[in-house]
């Protein structure tokens, strides 16, 4: 698929990227199934419309870069990499078996394209926050962008205000971060857990532009995206609010679904749901 | 014989002393001037750390993180994933101590060549007590895969150490420092290299293998084991404990038969523990390890420190013959 899709497209990309997550998890027999498929909107909009990037060519010095935090979301960017063309989409399958490049938890050295390893929550936005200081203030190079995704349960984590207060600090204006604001995390609801709210008043108070949006509003996540590219003077984060376990019915908002992964029958049933876009349609599309 | 050049006045009370932090200071600020890819970082503690000799000449290539140092390693993993070569500086105890997953997965796993600088390591650190002295940072650095760790025995090492370990752009790196001055017993021209250990005095005994400024103590710990008792040690100096010279230790031993570790650190884990697994596996012999004995350090000026815990020439001398009284060389039959 080429670089620059319709919004139409983006759409139909991310429900392919929901059916490829579904088989990868069913192959693997393990992972995490909310986060990936809540995530699938953006990381569509980021490697399809919003970041510069070359799939043949990872380590181009042009590239934009992308740091993964919640590392056990990986499953969502393989497949948006895999449908971009950085690999062949049959390797997908091969997502947690031994000797793949597709580990459980990212590892930079393993897959060309991946720009950090990451799994231990809390790390990745620090690291963004590094290469974005470098850019800055020692390459003096504004061309590129730096991209985090963050969760929200790993918000817990004081390593991520560490990393808050120093790209406030250095107003770090071409780093963009967006926190997957499902709601869910482990042990329950993320305001059980540990609460967060008000987290726009939090990463305000940071020194941070805050949008919040419809994270599986595809306009909603470029318009953010380039607003927060506008933002010349402070780190931006986009909170965007997402269904864990979006776009598969018997997933959505049960927190149960974040470490584990469909059954056969239960992947059935998800690309049903998926394929069909819940039944109004009745094309059943190609499995990968 | 070693062709190891020595300071002369190794031994004597007026030996010059510097702490081995400044030999870093100084290493770093002419690694920088070689390599435009090094930056440093520091988390607010830049004179302590002597990274302000960076920091004045190049402003631009040095980052305060602040109190925060978990963010120290990570902020320079992404450094350097953009081609940077970054050093990051704080106590021992806070880094590694603190952030060692960071280190492990953003780092090690992440194969970045972060060099993370622990300085004020050891009960040397003096009145700021055990909290502040770092003894486990060799055990935590040793085992991460593809770590180095460099623990410099003296400023001038130390200085050469930092310029060797900046020219590494491909492995993340360890670097132990000291707060207080100790002797100097190498010389500009003693050889350093990052892997070496180095025999400083020739001898069939017992060898003594020791890491850090610790090596001032071993060596005038055998020079009186020579002079008063008869006892020729084999003095084998290992700046290097990670990847180890085998090959060194292994002669060494193989010579003198026993061999007695020596570290201002925790012995179990840290270098002496190394010691004993590489020769289980090579050359087992008997072993006294010389360390902190699975405790904490405490306050006190630093030279009663070195004392109280047993660190000193005199007592590194003592505890060597009552060794070697009591377990004989295991030359043969290995």
């Amino acid at each position: 698929m080429s670089g620059k899709q319709t919004q139409t497209q983006l759409e139909q990309t991310a429900n392919t990227v929901r059916t490829d997550i579904i088989s990868m998890l069913e192959a693997a027999g393990s992972g995490h199934s909310a986060g990936p498929l809540g995530l699938a909107d953006i990381f569509t909009a980021l490697y399809f419309r919003i970041m510069k990037l070359r799939p043949e060519e990872p380590e181009w010095d042009g590239r934009d870069l992308f740091f993964l935090s919640n590392g056990h979301c990986v499953p969502v960017q393989y497949a948006v990499m895999a449908n971009r063309g950085y690999f062949d989409k049959k390797e997908l399958m091969t997502l947690r078996q031994l000797g793949s490049r597709l580990q459980g938890h990212p590892e930079r050295t393993k897959l060309p394209g991946l720009e950090n390893t990451s799994g231990p929550l809390g790390s990745g936005l620090s690291q963004a926050a590094g290469v974005a200081y470098t850019l800055q203030y020692i390459d003096n190079n504004p061309q590129r962008w730096v991209y985090a995704v963050t969760g929200d349960g790993e918000l817990d984590e004081g390593n991520i205000w560490e990393a808050a207060m120093f790209a406030g600090k250095y107003k770090l204006s071409q780093l963009t971060v967006f926190i997957d604001r499902n709601n869910i995390q482990i042990d329950g609801t993320t305001e059980d857990v540990m609460p967060l709210e008000d987290l726009a008043g939090k990463w305000r108070s940071f020194g941070w532009h805050v949008q919040e949006i419809d994270g599986h509003n595809m306009a909603s996540i470029i318009d953010a995206a380039d607003m927060a590219k506008a933002i010349t003077t402070r780190p931006s984060v986009i909170i965007a609010h997402t269904v864990p376990g979006k776009g598969v019915d018997f997933m959505e908002y049960d927190y149960h679904w974040h470490g584990a992964p469909p059954n056969h029958e239960q992947a059935k049933k998800a690309l049903t749901e998926l394929r069909t876009l819940r039944g109004k349609i009745t094309h059943e599309g190609e499995g990968v | 014989m070693s062709d190891y050049t020595l300071n002369p006045h190794y031994a004597s009370d007026d030996v010059s002393r510097e702490p081995t932090r400044a030999g870093f200071g100084r290493g770093l600020k002419t690694a920088g001037e070689a390599d435009e890819r090094v930056v440093a970082l520091c988390a607010d503690l830049t004179e302590s750390t002597q990274m302000h000799h960076f920091r004045d000449v190049f402003p631009s290539r040095f980052v305060e993180i602040g109190v925060a140092e978990q963010n120290l390693v990570t902020v320079a993993s992404g450094m350097a994933r953009v081609g940077k070569i970054p050093f990051t500086s704080s106590y021992a105890a806070f880094s590694p101590g603190r952030n060692w997953e960071q280190i492990r997965t953003t780092i090690c796993l992440n194969e970045q060549p972060v060099k993370v600088v622990g300085s004020h390591a050891g009960v040397s650190v003096g009145p700021d007590g055990a909290t502040h002295q770092m003894l486990e940072d060799i055990a935590l650095m040793r085992v991460l895969p593809h770590m180095v760790v460099v623990n410099p025995g003296d400023a001038i090492e130390a200085e050469k150490a930092t310029r060797a370990m900046a020219r590494d752009d491909k492995n993340p790196g360890y670097l132990r420092l000291a707060r207080e001055k100790t002797p100097i017993f190498s010389t500009e021209q003693s050889p350093f290299e990052i892997g070496p250990a180095y025999v400083l005095h020739a001898g069939d005994d017992v060898t003594i293998a020791s890491t850090g400024p610790m090596t001032a103590q071993a060596l005038i710990a055998a020079k009186q084991l020579r002079e008063q008792y008869n006892i020729n040690a084999e003095v084998v100096h290992v700046p290097t404990i990670k990847p180890l010279d085998v090959d060194t230790i292994v002669a060494s031993v193989g010579k003198t038969g026993r061999i007695v570790t020596v570290e201002e650190a925790q012995a179990a884990a840290g270098f002496g523990g190394l010691i004993a697994e590489t020769l289980a596996d090579h050359l087992p012999a008997p072993q006294l390890r010389i360390g902190m004995d699975d405790r904490f350090g405490e306050s006190g000026s630093p030279d009663e420190l070195l004392t109280h815990f047993g660190f000193d020439a005199e007592a590194i001398a003592g505890r060597v013959r009552t060794f070697i009284d009591k377990r004989p060389q295991y030359k043969k039959g290995f």
